[in-house]
């Protein structure tokens, strides 16, 4: 593993694969007597976050907690950053209180990479701008491992045996909706076509990257051709946050388009999931009907989302960062 | 502090799980089904390991009035198999076998921050759990008993046995801990820096305990 996780696209196959198997173990803990495990006692994790976030901000104070990690949370509300502060004095005033790992979401894409020159500790990602948010590209495939690979493949745990060291390899995922801005896409696709899936990416034309086609995945503008040769949809929120001029014309015309409906989740073939990286626009990208179906892995996201960060958490710092020279001796 | 591991038996990452090359405990040289290797001398025999743990099933059987609410637990990765062995024996003997099940101690190791993160091996309790039960921990070797004192937090987390016993295939000595096993497949005396190798029919092709040199 790396020491830091910036971009889905610094994982190797085999680095996502180990995360995948950790959490693989992991998840069991959630159904322990003692939902903690000591492995991160006295290691300080610092949730950094300058954008409203409420999963994932939960999520890794969640993981880091049942690692018995101590966490500080600092949101940019209420605190110096309100006064002016720049982030890299924010960081050296961190770096000061020695926190080992530091959870940033920033508005600037690179924020998280500026980071790593100031702070000794790791740095993970979890959400910059419009660039990347790899955990939940981790947690995505989990996920879809989970749902779509090895026999048994179910939603329920169980016979997970066979899942372990596997990769998505032909499964087919499309991705729909407003790619443009959406970190998750763009991590999605790096991880998914590391981890051998076939990443179909689907939107309107003006919330398409320009560059898309130097990306490892197909593009089409096409919704209804693509639902049938589809193993994953994944919709994304369309972020009207981000939106600074208009991209299409009205949200009925959007939802006619690009909207996941129950007649749309009719042709999709029988095993396919529809994922969501949430918060929800219920009737404007997914129906609230698909939203609520059994095909909807949108709340086991949730779930999977806690000990897929415990692996990355664990996988960074519970060892030694570098080979002691012990190890090199062996 | 290389003193505190058994080398390499239970250094392995997940042999034969298709995780890449090097595992976390950079093991280059056990490959599964490797013969035996030059500096390596046998010191049990398949034969002699199997009547060792026909013996460890009766004791566990005689110390435990007929296996009576036991649980054997067996430590990845050889205690597992280790373990399932000892619960087929008891099986044959009393007509129900044992429930079997797995304990991952990575997370309660007191070295891991000395070497990288290791990947997580499985954990598998049997469904009835293991509160009120008697359970015998499994393992290949005995040696800095650090494992083992890991291995009891690791059960703290799973519930409240009502005994907790130890199984060993060999015991090398050298404690660091006040740790002792209650079944001993081989009392071994080594010297601190050789090392123990444990190889199992399930995944080492063949069964047999080595002993070798320290330094290679």
């Amino acid at each position: 593993m790396n020491r830091h996780l910036i971009s889905a696209g610094d994982l190797s196959r085999g680095d996502a694969i180990l995360i995948l198997d950790t959490a693989e173990e992991l998840a069991s803990v959630g159904g322990r007597a003692i939902r903690k495990l000591p492995t991160l006692r006295g290691l300080t994790v610092v949730n950094l976050f300058y954008e409203d976030s409420t999963r994932t901000r939960t999520s890794f104070e969640a993981a880091a907690k049942r690692l018995s990690a101590d966490v500080i949370n600092f949101s940019a509300k209420g605190s110096s950053v309100a006064k002016g502060e720049s982030l890299k004095d924010t960081a050296l005033t961190l770096e000061a209180m020695g926190a080992d790992a530091v959870v940033i979401r920033h508005p600037a894409s690179g924020a998280p990479r500026r980071l790593t020159d100031w702070i000794s500790g790791s740095v993970v990602n979890a959400g910059d701008g419009t660039h990347e948010h790899p955990t939940q590209a981790l947690l995505d495939a989990f996920t879809m491992r989970q749902r779509l690979v090895g026999q048994g493949a179910s939603g329920t745990d169980g016979s997970d045996a066979d899942r372990r060291g596997q990769g998505l390899d032909g499964i087919r995922v499309t991705i729909v909706g407003d790619v443009l801005h959406s970190r998750v896409a763009r991590s999605n696709v790096l991880l998914l076509s590391t981890l051998g899936a076939q990443v179909t990416l689907v939107a309107p034309p003006t919330l398409m990257p320009h560059a898309v086609e130097t990306w490892p995945c197909r593009a089409s503008y096409d919704l209804d051709a693509e639902l049938r040769k589809s193993d994953v949809m994944m919709m994304l929120r369309v972020q009207q946050e981000r939106m600074t001029a208009a991209y299409f014309p009205t949200v009925r015309e959007y939802r006619r388009r690009y909207g996941l409906d129950a007649g749309r989740m009719a042709l999709l073939p029988e095993h396919a999931i529809v994922m969501h990286p949430g918060p929800m626009n219920r009737g404007v990208e997914i129906a609230a009907e698909v939203a609520d179906s059994d095909r909807s892995t949108i709340v086991a996201q949730v779930a999977n989302g806690v000990t897929v960060r415990m692996a990355v958490l664990y996988l960074m710092l519970g060892g030694a960062g570098e080979e002691t020279p012990m190890e090199s001796a062996r | 502090m290389c003193a505190m591991r058994r080398e390499p038996v239970d250094e392995l990452g997940p042999s034969g799980q298709g995780h890449s090359g090097q595992g976390p405990g950079g093991v280059s040289d056990s490959g599964p089904g490797q013969p035996e290797q030059q500096g390596w001398k046998a010191v049990l025999t398949p034969e002699e390991i199997r009547r060792a743990l026909t013996r460890i099933a009766h004791e566990i059987l005689e110390r435990t009035h007929g296996g009576e609410g036991i649980v054997l637990l067996g430590i990845p990765t050889r205690g597992v198999y280790l373990a399932r062995r000892l619960a087929a024996r008891i099986g044959e003997f009393e007509g129900s076998p044992a429930p079997v099940g797995s304990l991952d101690v990575t997370m309660h190791r007191d070295d891991l921050r000395l070497r990288p993160a290791r990947a997580l091996q499985r954990t598998q309790v049997p469904p009835d759990g293991v509160d009120g039960k008697t359970v015998v921990l499994v393992d290949d070797v005995l040696f800095s008993g650090r494992t083992i004192r890991a291995a009891l937090d690791a059960l703290n987390d799973l519930g409240r046995p009502r005994a907790v016993q130890l199984a060993v295939l060999v015991d090398r000595g050298h404690r660091e801990l006040p740790i002792r096993a209650d079944y001993v497949g081989k009392n071994l005396p080594t010297a601190h820096r050789e090392k123990v190798r444990v190889q199992l029919a399930e995944i080492d092709g063949e069964d047999s305990v080595l002993l070798g040199e320290g330094d290679k």
